[in-house]
């Protein structure tokens, strides 16, 4: 095992860089889509509440594989070319807009009409009741949850080396068949991703304590 | 798209069948090696919790696909060779059961120890108590997110494709190399679980309504 960690260590931390820009990109990229899908659902207006339930049944009801198929073939049957990693970011943005927007609803609904309503009528803007009233509130509450999608959407990356992306799940099958020993590779592999889910859950249990300590002052 | 259903319907059929059962094998799978790992999780033994709490900890760490590549390309260095389709329903069963374990354990938990306290007074034993009392409170409890749970298992079957189990996705792929188009065969292959996973949340909102009667 160590000799194939001394021979093809650079590899795969090049390619669990790419997983962690990856999954990282598509995070940032589905928090506003996510926020508009909300807002939309909340908004009561019929159409939009129809068209991102919409939105949310069908990237919450297929599976991420095919999803992320249909968004690498989709372009080039329309006469466009799309760099696998670009669609990769594409895809799982999408998805995780959907499964993100429903945690920021709930976010969102958490939070006491009676506030909003208070700082309307005390003259702030939507957008300031927004930012400075509702968000900062809801964050609190939605954390765990955003944790937990992170987390998935990091396992949910491993998906895109299906459409070539040299992520790490792509780098060990790589090294796997040029090197003939697969249990190991894939088991390096598997102690990465466990690693960074560990990481990534204390990351945010201290940021969890953090906040509950600043809300409390 | 008329001509596509004409030619490939059968195809098609046959992998959503192939779907289906192995999601549902999976399921049974999980449904059943998760019991002896709640109660694990909930042992007063640290010999016991702790390897149940890191086998709950690695399956819901993982991602599936590389726990299919350890099963299915690792096995044979353990002696382990498995068929795809065997080495899919495993793979699934085993990476759900750590979810399902965490799903009974705080169904269990969330029994009220009164309720537990009364039934010790009126002379229950502890077999009992569990039998008659924790499961049936826990089973409504843990109706909802195993559902949910049920649908994820459906969704990540599609990864069963990498190891060239031939269920939807895989077919799917086959038909597209065979039509030179993608979109046509993949959106099939979505619209079909989008119909089953549908299919699954409607159940369970149904068996939820009728186990909601029963608490009267």
């Amino acid at each position: 095992m160590w000799d194939l960690i001394a021979q093809n260590g650079a590899v795969l931390l090049d390619g669990l860089a790419v997983t962690l820009a990856i999954s990282g990109a598509a995070l940032l990229v589905g928090c506003p889509l996510g926020v508009f899908l909300a807002r939309a659902t909340l908004s009561g207006r019929p159409i939009a509440v129809a068209t991102s339930g919409l939105y949310r049944s069908f990237w919450r009801g297929t599976p991420i594989l095919v999803q992320l198929l249909i968004v690498f073939y989709l372009p080039a049957a329309l006469g466009l070319t799309l760099v696998p990693t670009i669609a990769a970011i594409i895809g799982l943005s999408l998805n995780t807009a959907a499964f993100q927007s429903e945690i920021y609803r709930a976010g969102l609904v958490a939070v006491p009409a009676g506030q909003s309503e208070a700082a309307r009528m005390l003259g702030l803007s939507r957008r300031a009741i927004l930012l400075r009233i509702e968000l900062p509130q809801a964050v609190r509450l939605m954390l765990p949850a955003l944790v937990g999608e992170a987390l998935t959407l990091i396992k949910n990356s491993s998906l895109v080396s299906v459409i070539a992306v040299t992520e790490i799940t792509r780098r060990a099958q790589q090294i796997a068949s040029a090197t003939f020993r697969p249990l190991e590779t894939y088991a390096i592999a598997l102690i990465a991703y466990l690693a960074i889910a560990a990481l990534l859950a204390g990351a945010g249990l201290l940021l969890e304590r953090r906040l509950a300590s600043a809300g409390r002052s | 798209m008329g001509t596509f259903l004409e030619t490939y319907g059968g195809l098609f059929a046959a992998a959503f069948a192939t779907t289906l059962t192995l999601t549902a094998a999976g399921l049974v799978v999980a449904a059943l090696v998760a019991l002896p790992l709640a109660l694990g999780l909930r042992s007063q033994s640290w010999l016991i919790a702790v390897p149940a709490r890191l086998y709950v900890e690695l399956m819901r760490g993982a991602p599936l696909v590389i726990l299919l590549f350890l099963a299915y390309y690792g096995g044979p260095s353990f002696g382990i060779v498995l068929d795809a389709e065997t080495a899919g329903i495993a793979g699934l069963g085993l990476y759900g059961a750590g979810y399902f374990a965490e799903i009974y354990r705080a169904g269990l938990n969330a029994v009220p120890r009164g309720e537990i306290e009364a039934a010790a007074v009126l002379g229950l034993s502890r077999g009992q108590i569990f039998l008659h009392v924790r499961i049936p409170r826990a089973a409504r409890l843990v109706l909802p997110p195993a559902i949910g749970q049920a649908i994820n298992l459906l969704k990540e079957s599609a990864v069963l494709s990498v190891i060239t189990v031939p269920e939807l996705t895989k077919v799917a792929g086959e038909v597209s190399n065979l039509t030179f188009s993608a979109i046509a065969p993949y959106l099939t292959a979505a619209l079909l679980y989008w119909i089953a996973v549908e299919a699954l949340a409607r159940a369970g909102d149904a068996a939820e309504r009728h186990l909601a009667v029963g608490k009267s």
